[in-house]
């Protein structure tokens, strides 16, 4: 009797565990895809913002055409990315090429003075800088969920359910070329 | 670690709303016996207690942010901390704070409400004149690690409960001066009447020193702590450091500051920098701070 009400102790306990770590499992997935739509939100954001930018400073650096044609390919391959590694490495991109066009932008004071510019510039300055945490945000509960799928006894469920590992928002060294900067004369 | 203090911050916040309580219940019963008006005094002090514990619950962070005089900050006028908030908010995964300005030329910044999803940020004018996006950021930071951890709960209650007790010692004080002894007289000397009197003056000494001992010991770690976590967030402690250093060399004091809330703001709103006050002061010395966050 005694040892039939410790098996079933037991038992008792090895579900509840159970349970609490496949509910842990749901939650850190769940909050994964939302972290994740945190960063499409942002980088969606960004595109519409592009455009404007280059309306503003093509009144003013007409001698940027390569650098305004290179922002606008990575945007319509940002646009066009679906999977995580080809929206990370897109936005790679973009983000290089938007450095680049606000650190020509120096050189061209009447630029700098326009207020339409000034406003565009933090409000995409601040939308990188979301993208930027969005990614930290999203790297890092990914993180915590690959490491519950890895860690002993996690694993055991992770692998009776396919829990499966899931990717990194990170671009890859190769996408991260440089962007060529022309220097106005 | 971050579940552990908030548990312990949550658990802080109902121990202290029974320590008021229980100070307020025992001044009321010290003063009832004092006016011989029986259980009047508790039942009074009971009612007080509970609305002033639920006041400071639901509405304390209104009150903090009143007597501060901080208005809300639009992203049309404030582009640059709406968005340095919107953007610690995605970092740290909380729906964003409500983000308040106070019109002061000291460098300061506080943060208050009850949990993530109930709170404000307020930072001052001058902080955003002086700081640099990197530091605003920092503080920010800051602000919103307290906010994270659900310090902003215990600290907003520790702020008004705080300075309500300071009130009623102060009011018991005086009832007792004025119609204590008239009392005394009349009945000529009767003994409970002096006990009830001495349990109610050490109440009346004591509140306060508890209370002010209660601020000493949660500020100081926590300040550490908030730096640090906040450094996490932007991943730049930097930052911060840079602000705090800006924050010391700043001679400007916060005007509307109020002692009782000494605790809550980033950096100590009165600068009294000298030995005497470090010992008792609810902040850690801030080049502490700024050597913590440049050795992450």
């Amino acid at each position: 009797m005694a040892a039939l009400l410790i098996i079933l102790g037991i038992l008792a306990l090895l579900i509840i565990i159970f349970i609490a770590i496949y509910n842990s499992f749901i939650v850190r997935r769940n909050r994964i895809d939302n972290s994740f739509s945190q960063i499409d939100v942002q980088l969606k954001r960004r595109s519409e913002l592009i455009p404007k930018l280059l309306e503003v400073v093509k009144g003013y650096a007409k001698y940027e055409r390569g650098l305004f044609k290179e922002i606008t390919e990575a945007r319509t391959a940002m646009l066009k990315a679906s999977s995580i590694k080809e929206k990370a490495s897109a936005d790679a991109n973009l983000s290089k090429g938007i450095k680049t066009l606000f650190a020509v932008a120096e050189s061209y004071p009447n630029l700098k003075a326009n207020q339409n510019f000034l406003a565009l510039q933090e409000e995409i300055s601040a939308t990188e800088n979301k993208i930027a945490y969005a990614r930290q945000f999203y790297n890092d509960t990914v993180m915590e969920y690959n490491t519950m799928a890895e860690r002993f006894p996690s694993s055991i469920i992770a692998s009776t359910f396919s829990f499966k590992k899931r990717e990194f928002f990170k671009a890859e060294e190769s996408a991260k070329r440089d962007v060529k900067v022309s220097v106005p004369e | 670690m971050i579940y552990e203090r908030i548990a312990s911050n949550k658990r802080n916040s109902v121990l202290l709303a029974f320590l008021f309580f229980a100070i307020v219940a025992a001044l009321g019963f010290a003063l009832g016996a004092l006016f011989q008006s029986g259980y009047m005094g508790v039942i009074i002090a009971v009612i007080i207690s509970v609305t002033m514990i639920s006041f400071s619950y639901f509405m304390g962070d209104q009150a903090v942010l009143a007597i501060n005089r901080a208005t809300p900050a639009s992203k049309k006028e404030y582009p640059q901390l709406v968005n340095i908030v919107e953007g610690l908010s995605i970092a740290s995964g909380l729906p964003k704070p409500k983000v308040y300005v106070i019109d002061d030329k000291s460098i300061n910044a506080f943060a208050t409400g009850r949990d993530p999803k109930h709170a404000s940020i307020a930072v001052t004018t001058g902080a955003l004149e002086k700081l640099n996006r990197e530091e605003l950021e920092g503080v920010v930071s800051h602000e919103m690690s307290h906010v994270k951890n659900y310090d902003v709960r215990f600290m907003t209650l520790v702020a008004i409960l705080v300075g309500v007790v300071a009130i009623l010692a102060n009011i018991f004080l005086r009832s007792m001066w004025w119609s204590g002894p008239n009392r005394r007289d009349r009945e000529g000397g009767n003994q409970i009447q002096i006990i009830f009197v001495l349990v109610g003056l050490v109440l009346a000494i004591l509140a306060p020193l508890a209370a002010q001992l209660i601020k000493f010991a949660i500020s100081r770690k926590r300040e550490f702590l908030a730096d640090a976590e906040g450094a996490l967030l932007t991943r730049y402690p930097k930052g911060l450091a840079n602000a705090l250093r800006k924050i010391e060399k700043d001679s400007n004091i916060l005007k509307d500051a109020s002692p009782a809330m000494e605790h809550m703001y980033i950096a100590n709103p009165f600068k009294k920098p000298n030995w005497f006050s470090n010992l008792f002061s609810t902040h850690p010395p801030i080049e502490e701070r700024i050597k913590a966050l440049e050795s992450m």
